[in-house]
């Protein structure tokens, strides 16, 4: 009896891919930890969403940890606006403390509001964590529409050339133009801008404009490569080519860009929120601005009073925002090779 | 004519020209975009009428028929355009006609066309200014931390740009007037002028201005004239004095022309050079408060500088803003290329030659690394009407930025559109100016 052969099989192409995945993205990882820059915006970023993931527990948590039976037994029983739970203490909307009197507020910091409550007796922190995982949500929505368009426009335009290219470049000479603070006011002003809404015209207002012109000029360089010419010379259509073999080669630069593309995100939305002009969002960091602002306790303070009301929100925008600046300045260091070793 | 031709086609009237060409097509792109995206919006101005009982479905539709609503969309949009074109931009539906006669077009409303000549100005001086001293000071500092680089400056500078770059602008704008005008005091909180100044003046020159906003616009618009013709003239000078070949002649020129310049603002603005201009005459039996001058003045008149003064303290703090928030992003730009020209083989060349090391810095190594500065140069300026809003509100300077926001607010649609494609012309027009001057300026680009 001749004993069956044994051949240990090809290993999986996919599992070859993951492999290369995996090497790759650790050689990155650990360029991108050289820089404390990207590392420190990191954290920040880190921070930020296990603050904004802990919005769900936060009324549960303060009940246990900073109110009394007694408290919440008086809580329950007071003459009028008595609450039967205590999300509705910690709603970031519609809540208030039924222990305080009204024309207290804003009250400073105390043990059951860790950062004080505003003029209409909301819960400051609970404002600023609800409010956390939607800056975040439309950063990154916004950021993935522009990069989208951005890595495909940039890819087609610089694989066809000729007509597409001119008419492209054309119009990213528009949108790098547009006024778009302008612009985003006059809509405002206009219809009713929810965040889903707002990220889509952020998203397209950004995608067709500077990110467009830089991703087509690293797509150029990409185009002349051999392995192009030999994916052509093997069959692949312009289609393959495209989303095989250049799309991927962009996706680190497209990666970084859409860094930048959250901070604006954020920003804007901030900036809009605070004129007033995104109705369809009820709670954002920049209405909490401008309800300390309209509200008079900023400028009506000649000493630093009433700071719970107007530091917190403008010191989270401004981290937030940094935060995703670093990063991406962390990145740029791993995918630029003019600035890899310094 | 074919020299002509040639001269056309060739070199630097050839890019002018192409771009020229390109910034007509581009405007064209721009309000041709604005006006679909405005198009696709559900419903018309007249919705805002719905619940109003006074307005009845007659009124409304007589409303619709005024405002050409009802015409097909081609139609509308080739009115759209000849109107831009021709300069009616519509009228304000908020703001009141100012003038004695009733407005040839809008009656007694005020024309979009109107409003938005007032306050560009405005906002032109404050968004020159800041960007010139923030991209001064951004490309010194950047210079100074690139060369000494792992120094504390460098780490502590990097920190302090980046919160800069990021910051909230409303935020901090707020922070700044809460620190500067309420606790200490030392500029206005907000604000074009301060109205109990101009209560009493009668005339500018020979200019009869009983309503002070008036007046206002005539000193200001002075001082803009005198603002840009400096520069102009310094810019000129400088270019000029470049083709000396020894540095005191150079020098000479250059603080000669500063000197001259200064000179005769001074004599201006302090009433010693035209009595027709730039004498301010008060109304009878009134004594100007807060100024003491030294020559004699025919009785009851005072110079334009008291005037003036008026308005640059109003700009302090805005300018101071504008410049925080911005000269950050120039200085890590300047920081960046300049540690890449640092590298380059003639700075050391250079300083092998054994020339002083701030000689190396300035004239060899920050001289080319200025490129990528001029260019975010001029899209902060193209930019700078946009940018302006926040800033504009927050500080109340009535310019175009809190124009837009206002009317967009109140529902001032006419004047929200006007501004809003005027922006945008702005913008194009100032970016395209900037390209040719840097073309210009920088001889390795030529656009052929």
């Amino acid at each position: 009896m001749q004993a069956a052969p044994t051949f240990k099989p090809a290993e999986a192409i996919w599992r070859v891919r993951l492999q290369l995945f995996w090497r790759g993205l650790k050689g990155s990882w650990a360029m991108f930890t050289e820089s404390k820059i990207g590392l420190t915006g990191l954290g920040i970023i880190i921070f930020f969403a296990l603050f904004g993931a802990l919005w769900p527990a936060y009324p549960w948590l303060m009940e246990r940890l900073a109110w009394t039976p007694e408290e919440l037994e008086a809580a329950r029983n007071v003459p009028y606006g008595a609450i039967s739970s205590i999300y509705q203490v910690y709603d970031p909307v519609t809540g208030y403390d039924p222990l305080i009197p009204g024309i207290e507020n804003p009250t400073p910091p105390s043990r059951r509001h860790p950062l004080g409550t505003n003029q209409f007796g909301r819960d400051i922190l609970a404002q600023l964590m609800a409010s956390t995982g939607s800056e975040f949500m439309l950063g990154v929505l916004a950021a993935l529409i522009t990069v989208f368009i951005g890595t495909f426009i940039g890819a087609i335009t610089a694989y066809y050339g000729g007509f597409v290219d001119t008419f492209f470049m054309r119009v990213a000479d528009v949108f790098i133009l547009f006024p778009l603070v302008s612009f985003l006011i006059v809509l405002g002003s206009m219809i009713e801008l929810t965040l889903i809404k707002l990220a889509f015209v952020l998203g397209i207002l950004y995608g067709f404009g500077q990110i467009t012109v830089i991703l087509k000029s690293q797509a150029l360089a990409v185009k002349v490569k051999p392995y192009i010419e030999a994916a052509k010379v093997a069959g692949g259509g312009h289609f393959h080519v495209i989303f095989r073999h250049i799309i991927p080669n962009l996706l680190p630069l497209s990666f970084l860009y859409m860094m930048f593309n959250v901070t604006g995100a954020i920003f804007s939305e901030a900036a809009l929120s605070f004129f007033g002009l995104l109705p369809g969002i009820k709670v954002s960091w920049g209405i909490m601005i401008d309800s300390a602002h309209s509200g008079g306790y900023i400028l009506g303070g000649r000493s630093f009073q009433n700071w719970w009301l107007w530091m917190p929100p403008g010191i989270a925008i401004t981290l937030l925002c940094s935060a995703f600046y670093l990063v991406g300045r962390g990145l740029d260091e791993v995918v630029n090779p003019r600035l890899r070793k310094r | 004519m074919k020299r002509i031709w040639q001269t056309l086609t060739s070199g630097m009237s050839k890019f002018i020209i192409v771009r020229l060409l390109q910034i007509i097509l581009v405007l064209y792109l721009y309000m041709t975009l604005v006006f679909i995206i405005l198009e696709a919006q559900p419903g018309d101005i007249t919705d805002i009428y719905t619940a109003n009982p006074k307005i009845t479905p007659e009124a409304k539709e007589a409303i619709v028929k005024q405002l050409g609503l009802n015409k097909p969309i081609y139609e509308r949009y080739l009115n759209y355009l000849r109107n831009f074109v021709t300069g009616h931009l519509g009228c304000s539906f908020k703001w009141g006609n100012i003038r004695d006669v009733p407005d040839p077009v809008c009656r007694e409303q005020r024309p979009t066309w109107d409003l938005i000549r007032e306050r560009l100005p405005r906002t032109i001086v404050l968004f020159l200014t800041y960007t010139i001293v923030s991209f001064y000071i951004g490309f010194f500092l950047g210079k100074l931390i690139a060369w000494r680089r792992g120094a504390i400056i460098e780490y502590f500078s990097t920190v302090v740009g980046v919160v800069l770059f990021t910051v909230f602008t409303p935020w901090f704008a707020l922070l700044l007037v809460w620190l500067f005008a309420v606790n200490l005091g030392v500029v206005p909180i907000g604000g074009f002028i301060n109205p109990d100044s101009w209560t009493n003046i009668r005339q500018i020159g020979s200019v009869d201005c009983s309503i002070g906003i008036s007046c206002s616009n005539i000193v200001f618009n002075h001082m803009l004239l005198w603002l840009g013709g400096l520069t102009l003239f310094w810019g000129i000078v400088y270019l000029w004095s470049r083709r000396f070949p020894y540095p005191w002649q150079r020098n000479t020129a250059r603080w000669g022309a500063v000197a001259l310049g200064l000179v005769l603002a001074g004599l201006f603005f302090g009433g010693g050079w035209l009595g027709e201009i730039d004498r301010v005459v008060l109304a009878r039996d009134t004594k100007f408060e807060f100024f003491v001058w030294h020559f004699e003045f025919p009785a009851g008149t005072i110079p334009l500088f008291p005037l003036a003064l008026d308005f640059v303290q109003h700009m302090v703090l805005p300018i101071l803003t504008l410049t925080l928030i911005s000269f950050a992003g120039t200085m890590l730009l300047m920081r960046n290329t300049m540690l890449e020209t640092m590298r380059e083989d003639y700075v050391m060349a250079a300083k092998a030659k054994g020339l002083p090391d701030h000689v190396v810095r300035d004239k060899h190594a920050a001289r080319n690394a200025l490129l990528p500065v001029v260019t975010s140069l001029i899209f902060a300026i193209a930019f700078s009407v946009d940018g302006g809003v926040f800033t504009e509100t927050i500080f109340s300077w009535p310019g175009m930025g809190q124009l837009l926001l206002l009317s967009a607010l109140e529902q001032d649609y006419p004047v929200a559109i006007g501004s809003l494609v005027f922006t945008g012309i702005f913008a194009l027009v100032a970016h395209v100016i900037a390209d040719i001057l840097y073309a210009f300026l920088d001889p390795r680009i030529r656009y052929d």
